[in-house]
Formats: structure tokens, sequence, C-alpha cells
């Protein structure tokens, strides 16, 4: 249907209207392309032996053609497999929590007797996703900092030793995935809690005359119609699996060197290779992440279609 | 939904989960809510010790020794701080204006069935949300080829338009703004630029607010820019500020010494562990104030993205 009216439309003349619009919608239309095309254009830098210094337009196109040296220069670092290994691993175990706990929760809290309390939890938990990374990191510290941190003194008032955090790699991963729930959860419970209050009561009040219980309707009536936005969130998440959150992998661990092989994902390489000059890496770096997110994310979106058609991208 | 009216019917008062139940899930949710409301409060507390209390015993949930100094000294010597503010509020003001126009425009126009661009603009929008130039050519294309380093712009430009915004927009504007009210008013003759402005903007408020807050809170907390593009200290914004204090403390003192004390006397004087968290407080206070009554419009935006993104 769409495309008759595509037809269609290509056959009625350009109006005054038309020039208008385009006028109105010129300087986004810029701003995409200075911001979002120009830098797809830039990725062919991947492939070049790029300086930094001079122009950036006449560098790239009178930098020589490399093929794929960067690449194997990425690939034969160690760091390369260590950093898809946490950048995957982190995001599986994320998209798994990141759904399991909004929905347990939005399931309760709207089991309350008070309504007004749950409101106020709900405003409560919202708190952490407004914080920026910078903050959370301050925030860490005050915990886990050495020689002043609450957490050390806690130790030292049940009479262990005190841990040094920034260096012992062994607790990180447990803290990033705290501090990743933690700050995603009033976020995570606002699109549960949407479709939830979306269901009509009916459903309930025949499920209550025919004798079921609390655990029953969840399980047997929000559960099954909430199925689908689960689905959706979770292919969502999966399309994205490349990408991590810079600021919770960058700024919480302070950016300790103990910590590079528990806490460093491809945002995180990247940008670190970008600030050390090592450009060859860093550009072949991107290159793989935009590449392989992009296709991870049409396979994601073409699933979604399949799933729901109103809910796909396009 | 009011609170009081949620169990009035019979039906609601029966249909409920037993009183037990309801005090165990009353008590995970305050654990939670605690857990969440915990954090800000350690920071309050710090910003508030002396700082020879932190110097003795370290960091506590509540003050040892309770202090003002370090507000104090945000007041009376804070020249880098209150710079960093007035950068932050600046970036903030503008980015939040400009990004609303640039989203809105770009939504109304491809809310429009009949624009004969549509097609074109459509993917021009959809195509950076599955692909995009990455960090590296970003960098060198926004600080070398379009001359942003060390400018304000490079704090607000970047993150002006958003394609999830967009869609937001379209969405709204194609769900709440009837044809028949633009048609009227091009066989009157308005432009399409007058529409937008006198009929279409004035009456898409709710819309209006979603994005601008959106924005507004990632400029406000947007580090990121900062610590690509700015060098530059007197450009810090109050997050490019604490990012820096996170790694030399003694960093406040550096841009104070003018006022007459030797930086060396300063940074052994000075409060230093508490005014670093005197800092992430003034970051905190005007986010923790704002957001709950704000929150309806963030849900409502995220929720119309979540199901038509």
């Amino acid at each position: 249907m769409d495309k008759k009216s595509g037809q269609r439309r290509l056959r009625t003349r350009w109006r005054t209207q038309d020039t208008e619009l385009t006028f109105l919608a010129l300087p986004t239309t810029i701003w995409y392309i200075l911001f979002c095309f120009l830098p797809m254009f830039g990725l062919i830098i991947a492939f070049k032996d790029f300086k930094i210094h001079g122009g950036f337009l006449s560098n790239v196109i009178n930098s020589d053609w490399t093929g794929f040296k960067n690449f194997e220069f990425l690939f034969k670092s160690n760091d390369a497999w260590v950093v898809i290994r946490n950048t995957l691993g982190y995001n599986l175990i994320f998209i798994v929590l990141s759904i399991a706990v909004p929905v347990t929760l939005a399931l309760m809290i709207g089991q309350l007797h008070s309504g007004k309390a749950g409101k106020i939890y709900q405003t409560l938990m919202f708190l952490p996703y407004f914080l920026s990374w910078v903050v959370v990191s301050a925030i860490v510290w005050a915990f886990l900092s050495f020689d002043k941190g609450i957490a050390n003194q806690f130790l030292n008032v049940l009479g262990n030793d005190p841990v040094n955090w920034y260096m012992e790699p062994k607790y990180w991963p447990y803290f990033l995935v705290f501090m990743n729930v933690w700050k995603g959860l009033g976020y995570g419970m606002v699109v549960y809690l949407a479709t939830i209050a979306g269901i009509d009561s009916t459903y309930y009040e025949a499920a209550v005359i025919d004798g079921a219980s609390k655990w029953q309707q969840a399980r047997f009536i929000t559960l099954p119609l909430m199925k689908l936005v689960i689905v959706m969130m979770f292919i969502l998440a999966v399309g994205r699996i490349f990408y991590t959150d810079f600021g919770l992998f960058f700024q919480v661990p302070r950016d300790s060197n103990s910590l590079f092989n528990v806490a460093t994902t491809i945002d995180v390489l990247v940008y670190k290779q970008l600030k050390s000059a090592t450009l060859g890496m860093a550009s072949a770096s991107a290159f793989l992440q935009s590449v392989l997110g992009c296709v991870t994310i049409l396979i994601a979106n073409w699933v979604v279609r399949v799933v729901d058609r109103e809910s796909a991208m396009m | 939904m009011s609170s009081g009216a949620k169990f009035n019917s019979g039906l609601d008062k029966f249909n409920r989960v037993r009183t037990g139940t309801n005090v165990v899930f009353h008590l995970i949710f305050i654990v939670l809510a605690l857990i969440c409301l915990i954090p800000v409060l350690v920071v309050l507390s710090i910003s508030l010790t002396s700082e020879d209390s932190i110097r003795e015993s370290g960091y506590h949930l509540f003050p040892t020794a309770f202090s003002g100094d370090a507000y104090r000294y945000i007041a009376e010597q804070g020249t880098m701080i209150t710079k960093a503010l007035g950068i932050s509020v600046l970036v903030t003001a503008l980015g939040t204006v400009l990004g609303v126009m640039l989203t809105t425009s770009m939504g109304y126009v491809l809310s429009r069935p009949n624009y004969k661009l549509k097609g074109l603009l459509t993917w021009i929008v959809f195509i950076p949300m599955v692909f995009n130039g990455g960090l590296v050519s970003s960098y060198y294309i926004n600080s070398n080829l379009l001359g942003l380093k060390d400018t304000v712009w490079s704090l607000i430009l970047p993150l002006a338009v958003s394609s999830f915004n967009v869609i937001i927009c379209k969405t709204f504007f194609r769900s709440t703004i009837p044809d028949a009210l633009i048609e009227s008013a091009e066989i009157d003759g308005s432009s399409q630029l007058r529409i937008y402005f006198s009929i279409v903007l004035p009456i898409s408020l709710p819309v209006l607010a979603t994005i601008g807050l959106f924005l507004c809170f990632a400029y406000w907390n947007d580090w990121f820019q900062s610590m690509l593009y700015i060098d530059n200290q007197s450009l810090y914004s109050l997050q490019a500020l604490l990012n820096s204090l996170m790694t030399n403390v003694d960093a406040l003192a550096k841009n104070a010494s003018s006022m007459g004390i030797s930086y060396a006397e300063l940074v052994a004087t000075m409060p230093k562990e508490s005014a670093r968290m005197a800092v992430a407080m003034v970051i905190i206070v005007p986010v923790a104030v704002a957001y709950p009554f704000f929150q309806k419009y963030f849900i409502s935006g995220l929720t119309v993205g979540a199901v038509k993104g």
C-alpha cells in the first residue's frame, strides 16, 4: 500500500508547499550531513595510513592505502579478543537482567495496596537514571576509595583487612553489573509499567470470578500480554550488542590499568587508542564496531518486523 | 489514576495480595529505594564534613564533624566553579533551544503525508539509527574539518539532534494535528513556515516539553564531549570540572591562586575533598529537584519511543 501511494505522489507536481517544507527541514538536514554522514565517509581511514597533522580532507585523500594492515595489527594484539569478549559477555548479562529485574519489579509494584507508596518508590528508583557517570564515579569512589572509602571502614569494623578495590579485578564484574542495573532500573520499569497499565481490567475481573489467585493472574494474564513488549526489548537490546555504555566502563573503574582485562569494552578501547594516537588501530576498531553493529541492528529489526510489523523501525 | 480510587470497588478490595505479601513487597521496595537514594546522601554528607575529619577518618554516611567550609569556599573563591556553572547553564539553555527547533521542524516535515521529499528525508533520519561513522572519524571531522575543537559549539552541536527524538516528534504531529487544520490554513493562503510557527507549535506544547527535557538533561549531564574536545580549562563545564577533580583533587586551586594567596598555601588549606563532593552536589541538586515534577513528560516520551521507535 505504501508503494502505491508513493507512485501516485511521484506523478503530482512539485508545489510551493514542498519548497517551503524543504526550507523548514533544511537546517536539520545540514546537521545530519555534517554530523552523521560526513563521519560515515570518514570511516575509510581504517584502510589508510592516516596522519594526524594537516587538514582532515587532504589527509584522507592523500594518505596511502594500506588495505587490511590496520586490522591485522588490531587482531595481533591480545587486546582485541579480550575486549570483544568483555563487550559481548557484559551485554548478554545486561540484556537478561535489564529485562528480568524491571519486569519483576513492575509486576510487584502494581500489587502494593497503596498506590501512592508505589509512586514514591518508583520516583526514588528513577533517581540514578538522571545522574551522569562522572557523578556516579564520584559516588563509587566514596565507597571504594582505599584509605577513605566507606567499604573499607565497614571491613575494618568487622575486623577484616582493607581491600584495594581499584586494583582487584575479581570484584569488578559484579560491581559493573550492579551499577548497570542500579542506573537503569527506573528507566526499565517505565516501559513495562506502561504496558501493564494498558491491559484491559475486565481480564482480571473475569479471572477473579473464576477464582484465579494473584499469582495465577500475573502468570496467565499479565505476563502473556507483556510478552510482545518483552520480546521487542530483547531483540532491540541484542541489536546493540556491540555497543556499550562508555561512561560505565570508563568512569566507574576510573581507568585503572589493573582492571583492563575485566572493564575494557570496544568503546573504551577505541577511545584509548584515539587518545594514545594509535590511529590506525582506533579507526579499525571503530570501523568494525560500526559495521558489526549495523549488521546486528538490521537483523534485529528484521526479526522485529517478523514478530510485530508495527514495532519495526522501517 | 488517583491512588485513593484504586481499591474502591468491592472486586478490587477482594482481589489484592495478602497483607503479609504486601508488607514483604513494601520492604523490598524500601530497600531498593534506599539503595538508589543513599549514594546521593553520602555525597551530600561528605560535602558537609570538615576537611580534617575526612583526612583522619575518611568518608562517612553521616558527617562526623559538620562544616560548611566547602560551600563557603565555592561561594568565595571558586572562580573556576562559578565559571563552569556558567558554561553548563549556557550550553544547556542554548543546546535545548537549538535542539528543540531542529528536532521539531524535521519531525513536522516528516509528518506531512504529501510532502515530495518525505522518502529521502526519512532515509536521512533512519540511516544514522543503524549505522554511524564511529568515534574516530567523528572526532576528526568535528575537531579538524568543522573546527569545533575548544569551542562551546563542540559541546552543543553534536548532541542537538537524535533520530529517536525526531521520530517521537513525527509520531506526535502525525497523531495529534488534524490534516484538516493544516489544509484549511493552506486554503487561507498561509505559508508552511507560518503554519508551523503559529499553528502547529502552539498546540504541540507536550511534545516540545518532552524533547526539551530530554535535551536539557542530556546537556546538563554531558561530560563526554568536554573530554573529547575541550582542553582549555576556562571552557570546562561542571561535569568536566568534576571529571578533572576526580583525577586530580588539587586542580581546584589552580585558578584561585590569583586571589592573593600562593598556590602551595591554597592547596594546603582549602577543603579539597569536601569541595569536590560539593561540586558534585551542585550538579545533582538541580536535577534531583526537577525530575520528580517532569517525570510524566519523560515517561510519555520514553513510551512513545519504545513502542514506536
